[in-house]
């Protein structure tokens, strides 16, 4: 590829992918974007959703969890807070972890736990509406 | 003169603890390793935050009305300091050093007039620091059921001082940790986590980054600093507390290697005089035959 976009994906504790790609279509706040080569220099957060990352032919589609993304001469850098590979995560998966924490909000003994419990909750539901 | 079974007791003592630091020597070893991998995965996403920061930070620096994230909030009376050691002992003078650089802060704030409040990570810390700031301390974070240190732990640390700031309950926020060198050198930083200090571009990463070209915010610019200065801090607690891990693991390395050579040492000098005084032993005791043999 002459015309290639150098792409990096980094989550805080480690960097996910960095690679030559096609294109890159991200999940701003105020709507997707699809980034190519030569894009002018963009900054923007990103909300819960897929990125779709083309390279060349293949394309790869990960779930990223919040974060912003950063286009300058040298490619574009996604910061995000989490990331998943999505062929990582199944439907089913995450529907028993919401019934899982669903229970624990039910049994939860301390505000402190019941608190972490809806943080869990709402993680994967937003996880789960990512992959529909 | 003890006697001889009195130093044989001794010797297999010495030698049943130089097992146990030899072990935990090679444990720390093992953990280090994790630990520094860790450290290492972490940083090119602090590099680039700070990169980010720093281009937006330069432009937003200058205006009134930024957000007190970056620029304080005016008064500069109430300074918090955390403290982060580690959770266990055995590991040479780690703890030590942190706890005594921040004491020396502390105490120089307070010389100063300004009100401080502690906020200890890691007990081993807090045992020292309870008795002499006490009523100081505004709490401790326990981190000693945490197996594996993750983003969400220092987030739930970040987030709970981005609480405290917003309700105003302090000014000014340091953080001291230390930094890790090599398995021999850990260096004692204090970083300063609220207001945001803007990172100084490098010159040539500068040009390369603009190129005289201007960036678009989407949302605004504003905005995106918004949410990018809390996470910042999150991101700068979480490296900081894994640099501490892989310290605590190195210092703990060099101080159990250190407890197993003095051990070894002890144990051939034991050894030597045990020799000594069973041949001494020995001597008495066939002077004693010969000279009762002759008496007859």
């Amino acid at each position: 590829m002459s015309q290639a976009l150098h792409f990096e994906l980094v989550s805080p504790e480690r960097l996910l992918m960095d690679a030559d790609v096609a294109s890159v279509v991200v999940p701003g706040t105020d709507g997707d974007f699809q980034v190519l080569p030569n894009h002018a220099p963009v900054m923007s957060t990103i909300r819960t959703g897929i990125i779709t990352v083309d390279m060349g032919g293949e394309v790869k589609e990960l779930f990223v969890n919040g974060g912003f993304a950063e286009v300058n001469s040298k490619g574009l850098v996604i910061l995000a807070e989490e990331a998943i590979a999505k062929e990582d995560m199944s439907k089913a998966d995450i529907e028993q972890r919401i019934a899982n924490a669903k229970e624990d909000i039910a049994d939860a003994q301390t505000a402190e736990r019941r608190l972490h419990a809806e943080q869990e909750l709402a993680h994967y539901e937003s996880m789960l509406s990512a992959l529909n | 003169m003890p006697s001889l079974k009195d130093l044989k007791n001794r010797i297999n003592s010495v030698k049943s603890t130089q097992k146990i630091t030899k072990a935990m020597k090679m444990v720390a070893a093992s953990k280090l390793r994790r630990a520094q991998e860790a450290a290492e995965a972490a940083r090119p996403y602090a590099e680039r935050m700070e990169a980010v920061l720093s281009g937006l930070g330069a432009s937003v620096a200058n205006q009134p009305g930024g957000s007190p994230l970056l620029v304080g909030n005016g008064s500069n009376d109430v300074h918090l300091v955390v403290v982060a050691t580690s959770e266990r002992g055995l590991c040479g003078g780690f703890n030590t050093s942190i706890v005594r650089a921040a004491q020396a802060k502390i105490d120089q704030l307070i010389a100063d007039g300004k009100t401080v409040k502690i906020l200890c990570v890691g007990k081993k810390g807090y045992a020292v620091l309870k008795g002499r700031y006490g009523k100081k301390i505004i709490d401790v974070v326990d981190l000693s059921e945490v197996k594996k240190l993750g983003f969400s732990d220092a987030q739930a640390i970040s987030q709970r001082l981005l609480k405290m700031y917003e309700d105003g309950e302090f000014d000014v926020c340091s953080l001291f940790f230390a930094k890790f060198q090599s398995a021999l050198v850990q260096i004692v930083t204090e970083q300063q986590l609220i207001p945001t200090p803007i990172p100084e571009v490098a010159e040539g990463e500068e040009e390369a980054d603009l190129k005289g070209a201007i960036y678009e915010y989407e949302p605004g610019q504003e905005e995106i600093l918004d949410t990018i200065l809390p996470r910042n801090v999150g991101v700068q607690v979480y490296k900081a507390l894994l640099e501490n891990a892989a310290s605590e693991q190195g210092a703990r390395m060099t101080a159990m290697d250190n407890a197993t050579r003095n051990a070894g040492d002890m144990i051939d000098r034991l050894t030597t005089v045990y020799n000594r005084s069973r041949q001494a032993a020995i001597t008495t005791e066939l002077v004693e035959i010969i000279a009762g043999a002759e008496a007859l």
